[in-house]
């Protein structure tokens, strides 16, 4: 019997949630970080690409919660309760810093911040990180497969590994 | 003022000053290289981050980008876009070294010598595209320095949507592609991707008359 897999794309700034035997991953991660949250038992997982750290930062009302990592992992979160998991663990990765800091502005340092934030929240959530591949100053692209619980993660000119 | 409800004469506005900056820019690169160098007609978008990110090629596409945070009356960022190769030739060409190729290999003090050779072509492109603005506008704007960066273009655009991103979700760009095109050596082409904050569009558009 053959099975087809889906490959569930996540851009910036999105959140969404996949079961086996499909699997989930987002492009070019930079500063941004990519969390996933995932049931080991159930196969099933989800994916958030956060921009920034805070929403309580945000000038603009009606912000897209899923932009944020203080509003995106608790939403993550309820999105796979609501499909029945439990017992949900994270592995994350991104939070590069992609210029030399220098004279920059705060930007720059924006890859450092958002690496506290996902932890910040993960930890209020008692959600525990399995593994984390965070920081350095390369852009990074992963995939979740929901069937083995591995975050492969490839850079360029990198070969592919996983966490 | 909705920005993302631009009218067909504001559009132009903008157009103009894609036409204006990337002309005055291109005149400089044609200059700096002694080889002729083609503007296209810009493109004004509005975009949602992710379909800045295919402007320019896609999430996973190796770019190398030079980004400039702009300050003054207007502010915002500009993004010089290039291909690898086409940073290579950049290189070559202001170096006089036609066997440079940027890659894991690359020595250490070779590699030093072709960021800075970007990074001054970036100041002295993203220098002429703001002196035309400024002097069209009468407003003043300056560039801070140049920040380069050779990845996946996700990873280095979403740096330039930061500021913005605080604020909405899409972005007004003014895309000008520039392009020379040689006998033997076809379509070196790169972008400037002018993408100003959104308070900057009513400022702009009260100074040049059109409300």
């Amino acid at each position: 019997m053959t099975t087809t897999k889906t490959i569930v794309n996540v851009g910036i700034a999105d959140t969404k949630t996949v079961r086996h035997p499909n699997t989930i991953r987002t492009l070019g991660l930079g500063s941004c970080i990519g969390t996933v949250l995932y049931d080991e038992k159930r196969g099933i997982a989800g994916l958030s690409h956060i921009l920034l750290p805070d929403s309580s930062q945000a000038r603009a009302a009606n912000s897209n919660p899923m932009k944020y990592a203080d509003t995106a992992i608790p939403q993550l979160l309820k999105m796979l309760q609501e499909q029945g998991a439990r017992n949900i663990k994270a592995k994350m990765a991104g939070g590069a810093q992609m210029f030399q800091a220098g004279k920059g502005t705060s930007f720059m340092r924006i890859g450092d911040k958002n690496i506290e934030a996902v932890q910040e929240a993960l930890r209020k959530l008692n959600i525990r990180i399995v593994s984390s591949d965070v920081g350095g100053n390369l852009g990074r692209t992963i995939e979740f497969d929901p069937e083995t619980s591995r975050l492969s993660i490839r850079k360029r000119n990198h070969d592919i590994y996983t966490i | 003022m909705n920005v993302f409800q631009l009218t067909t004469f504001q559009k132009d506005i903008l157009k103009e000053i894609g036409n204006i900056g990337a002309g005055n820019a291109a005149t400089s690169l044609s200059m700096l290289l002694g080889q002729k160098i083609d503007m296209l007609v810009p493109n004004v978008e509005i975009a949602d981050f992710n379909e800045v990110i295919e402007l320019v090629g896609g999430p996973e596409q190796p770019i190398v980008g030079l980004m400039f945070q702009i300050e003054g009356e207007i502010t915002g960022v500009m993004a010089i876009v290039v291909e690898i190769e086409e940073a290579e030739y950049l290189v070559q060409k202001l170096t006089h070294n036609d066997q440079f190729l940027l890659s894991e290999q690359t020595d250490g003090t070779e590699l030093e010598i072709a960021m800075s050779a970007l990074s001054e072509i970036g100041n002295i492109l993203t220098g002429s595209y703001l002196t035309a603005l400024s002097d069209f506008t009468g407003m003043n704007l300056q560039p801070s320095v140049p920040h380069l960066g050779i990845d996946m273009a996700g990873a280095i655009m979403t740096i330039g949507l930061l500021e913005i991103s605080q604020v909405t979700d899409y972005a007004i760009i003014i895309d000008t592609e520039i392009r020379q095109e040689e006998e033997n050596h076809e379509n070196i082409k790169g972008n400037f991707l002018f993408i100003p904050d959104p308070e900057s569009f009513q400022k702009l558009f009260a100074k040049l008359g059109w409300n």
